[in-house]
């Protein structure tokens, strides 16, 4: 004999109970509501950055005419092109260089900043960052008075010593020389910030005991600065790497790429063939030619990151 | 309660009449009856110029009933050319846009043809010249109707004073206001004579040889003046020429006579060499004159507007002109065909030189006369010579006549001044050619 009567509704209001308590207990674990939170955001990036980014491979992929599927053909007659190479040996000079140059001034700068008293700093910090927060569109217009190649500031200044005049933007490595220049200029604010935060967060007593061992100036920099910044260092890297590569505005405005191409960058050089020579395939493929490079470089980045963290 | 009854004859009327007034509402013209139109046309240099443009927008879309919108897109940046990018991509976006030269043929396939109004234009107006009918036309179809607005001519605009004092050369005499030009002698070799006596006084000719339009222009005609094409019409490689090499040797010897910078010059520093007064002749239109009208008035009234020295091929000039172009997606074709065959009337389009200040060139033949051109001053007459009046030397556009889409690489590309610049920097003349073989192989993939 059965204790209880069938009932044909109860199983399915149990089941129904038991979803809505699920969802309750879903909406109160924390990465639930977080990823709710965050969404907004996912869902812009998905529209603004993953869609074009998959549209820009669609494109690539696609005849000059866009009209025939032709698979890595963009790539294959980009590897034909002797401008090409040189665009990439520019981008990485270009890059790797202003990088190097960011990073270290960013650490010098970062170090002076970090010894002002304290009540003096945020003056400094403000003043330090104004070349980050001016739009560089508008400061390379500056520097490109500067650089003017008939009426350059620094030209008429350098003219009182008897120097000059120099081509700024008319020889070659004079044109690379101040694309580099503007760009370290307007990034190593980054890395001054990004450097200071991190010194700031070293313990004080590691640097009191490596002077009781007898440490100096530089074996504190060698053993305790530098180890205990490695990671801000690296994602500082590596993000600007990735920034700088993709730089566009400072070389469209100081040299368009001349003279004879010897300052053009990858997005300088899909530019005039996407737009201005109406072949977007192929500025298709020279825009996205650094992503599977740069990804690699981000993976392994990373993952030395996530290591070192998991080890401390 | 009463109650009226409806007899079988008022009804009859009753539905004939609301039947008639149902059938002809649509017809019957409303603030905005024609429907919408937006245009993107290019946002002019010359302050006010564009006023000219919306007054006859407004008052063809008031004529019309059609509700317009009307933006202008600056070329500052390519910002108009991004924007064609875009709409092209997203089939979406204005009615009518305005192209600049080689836009029309790069997006041919998605232009509406406009044959059935260029034909009553070129009989009201003129037959337009070959550059005009190069980059506006593809298999016989019109890409779009050449617009007045921002066509110009790149010629040289001299100092009379210094040309007359160093090179013993009078412009104004040459090319006299109200007469026909004397310019027999006015050839490559004087050209090259004066650049040498004007550099030796200090005030050289400033022509860029850069990567920017006003660069590629220049040497786009000198070019054609020795018949030296890079591609054919037919698309054939024609680099290692004659001509070729004797374009490259006539360039070498003119660089040694130009600003020692000109190969980092882009096409704001020809305009700010003339207002500096720092030099004897630029290759420009009128816009660089007329700031200096404003900013440099001793230097405006010394400027003269005239032709290009004539080579062993003839005498050419670069002609730059834009179209008004219908996008295919369009929604409404013949409000913008009805629009633009009243901006391309004789009255529309000298209303809008006059307002350029006579900057803009209308593309047809009967047009090339108006007073604008006589009367704008100082010096009078100053641009008398600018629209070609006399056809003395052939309108023409670098890189032509290699088709079109290869041309535009090429012109885009500077691959001519990077050729003269390489030669000049001291590279062997047969591996400069070679360079420019191998760039214009790769500018003809399809």
């Amino acid at each position: 004999m059965v204790d209880v009567a069938f009932q044909p509704n109860r199983t399915a209001a149990a089941q129904s109970g038991r979803r809505r308590a699920g969802l309750r207990n879903a909406l109160r674990r924390k990465s639930m509501s977080a990823f709710l939170m965050t969404l907004p955001l996912i869902l812009l990036i998905a529209i603004l950055v993953i869609y074009p980014a998959i549209y820009s491979l669609h494109l690539a992929t696609l005849n000059k005419a866009m009209t025939k599927f032709v698979g890595f053909g963009n790539f294959e007659f980009l590897f034909k092109r002797e401008t090409f190479w040189l665009v990439v040996k520019q981008s990485c000079i270009f890059a790797i260089s202003a990088v190097i140059f960011k990073a270290l001034i960013g650490f010098i700068v970062a170090h002076f900043v970090h010894n002002v008293p304290a009540n003096k700093q945020r003056k400094w910090r403000g003043m330090l960052l104004v070349p980050w927060v001016i739009p560089p569109a508008m400061s390379t217009l500056a520097w490109l008075w500067l650089f003017d190649p008939s009426y350059s500031a620094f030209n008429y200044t350098l003219s009182f010593f008897g120097i000059g005049p120099i081509p700024w933007t008319g020889d070659a490595m004079w044109a690379r020389f101040s694309v580099i220049l503007v760009n370290v200029w307007y990034g190593a604010p980054f890395f001054m910030i990004m450097y200071l935060a991190a010194l700031k967060s070293v313990p004080e007593q590691l640097y009191e005991a490596a002077a009781i061992d007898g440490a100096n100036w530089w074996q504190r920099i060698w053993y305790v600065t530098l180890p205990m910044m490695r990671n801000i260092i690296a994602i500082t890297t590596l993000f600007s790497l990735i920034v700088t590569f993709a730089n566009f505005d400072i070389v469209r405005i100081l040299t368009a790429g001349g003279p004879l191409d010897h300052t053009h960058i990858f997005a300088t050089w899909a530019f005039r063939v996407g737009i201005e020579g109406s072949d977007i395939p192929l500025g298709a493929s020279v825009s996205l030619f650094m992503v599977p490079i740069l990804a690699v470089a981000a993976i392994f980045i990373l993952r030395d990151i996530t290591k070192r963290g998991n080890e401390s | 309660m009463s109650r009226k009854k409806l007899s079988r004859r008022e009804f009859v009327a009753a539905t004939a009449l609301s039947s008639a007034a149902l059938i002809t509402a649509p017809y019957v013209r409303g603030a905005y009856a024609a429907g919408k139109l937006s245009m993107g046309f290019w946002d002019h240099w010359v302050p006010g110029a564009n006023s000219a443009s919306t007054e006859l927008v407004n008052e063809w879309a008031a004529k019309e009933k059609v509700e317009v919108q009307l933006d202008y897109i600056t070329s500052q940046g390519n910002k108009n050319i991004v924007t064609i990018a875009a709409e092209a991509q997203a089939k979406s976006g204005h009615d009518i846009f305005q192209m600049p030269t080689w836009w029309p043929q790069a997006n041919a396939e998605l232009l509406e043809p406009v044959n059935d109004i260029m034909d009553p234009l070129i009989k009201l107006n003129g037959e337009v010249n070959g550059t005009v009918k190069y980059l506006g036309q593809a298999d016989g179809k019109w890409l779009g109707v050449p617009a007045s607005v921002g066509s110009q001519i790149k010629g040289p605009c001299s100092r009379i004073d210094l040309m007359k004092k160093y090179a013993n050369i009078d412009v104004q005499e040459m090319y006299p206001a109200g007469s026909p030009p004397k310019a027999d002698n006015w050839t490559l070799d004087t050209f090259l004579k004066a650049a040498e006596a004007c550099h030796k006084a200090g005030f050289p000719f400033g022509i860029g040889l850069g990567e920017t339009s006003d660069s590629v222009d220049t040497a786009g005609a000198i070019f054609q003046s020795f018949g030296a094409q890079l591609v054919d019409a037919k698309g054939n490689l024609t680099v290692k020429t004659d001509a070729v090499r004797q374009s490259l040797d006539y360039y070498k010897k003119l660089l040694a006579f130009l600003p020692p910078d000109v190969s980092a010059w882009d096409d704001a520093s020809n305009n700010k060499w003339l207002v500096a007064g720092k030099g004897a002749m630029i290759m420009n239109p009128p816009s660089a004159w007329a700031v200096a009208k404003r900013d440099a008035p001793q230097v405006a009234e010394q400027c003269w507007t005239h032709g290009f020295p004539a080579g062993p091929k003839g005498r050419f000039a670069p002609y730059l002109p834009f179209f008004w172009s219908i996008w295919s997606f369009s929604k409404n074709k013949e409000a913008a065909k009805s629009l633009l065959s009243f901006l391309s009337q004789p009255a529309s389009i000298e209303k809008m030189v006059v307002a350029s200040g006579g900057y803009d060139l209308p593309a047809y033949e009967k047009l090339t006369t108006l007073k604008v051109w006589a009367e704008e001053g100082p010096p009078k007459g100053t641009l008398y010579h600018y629209p070609n009046p006399y056809k003395h030397q052939t309108l023409s556009i670098a890189a032509s006549p290699a088709p079109p889409k290869v041309a535009q690489q090429i012109y885009f590309q500077a691959t001519l001044t990077k050729m003269c610049l390489r030669y000049y920097q001291g590279e062997a003349m047969e591996k400069t050619l070679a360079w420019a073989e191998g760039e214009c192989e790769g500018f003809m993939r399809s």
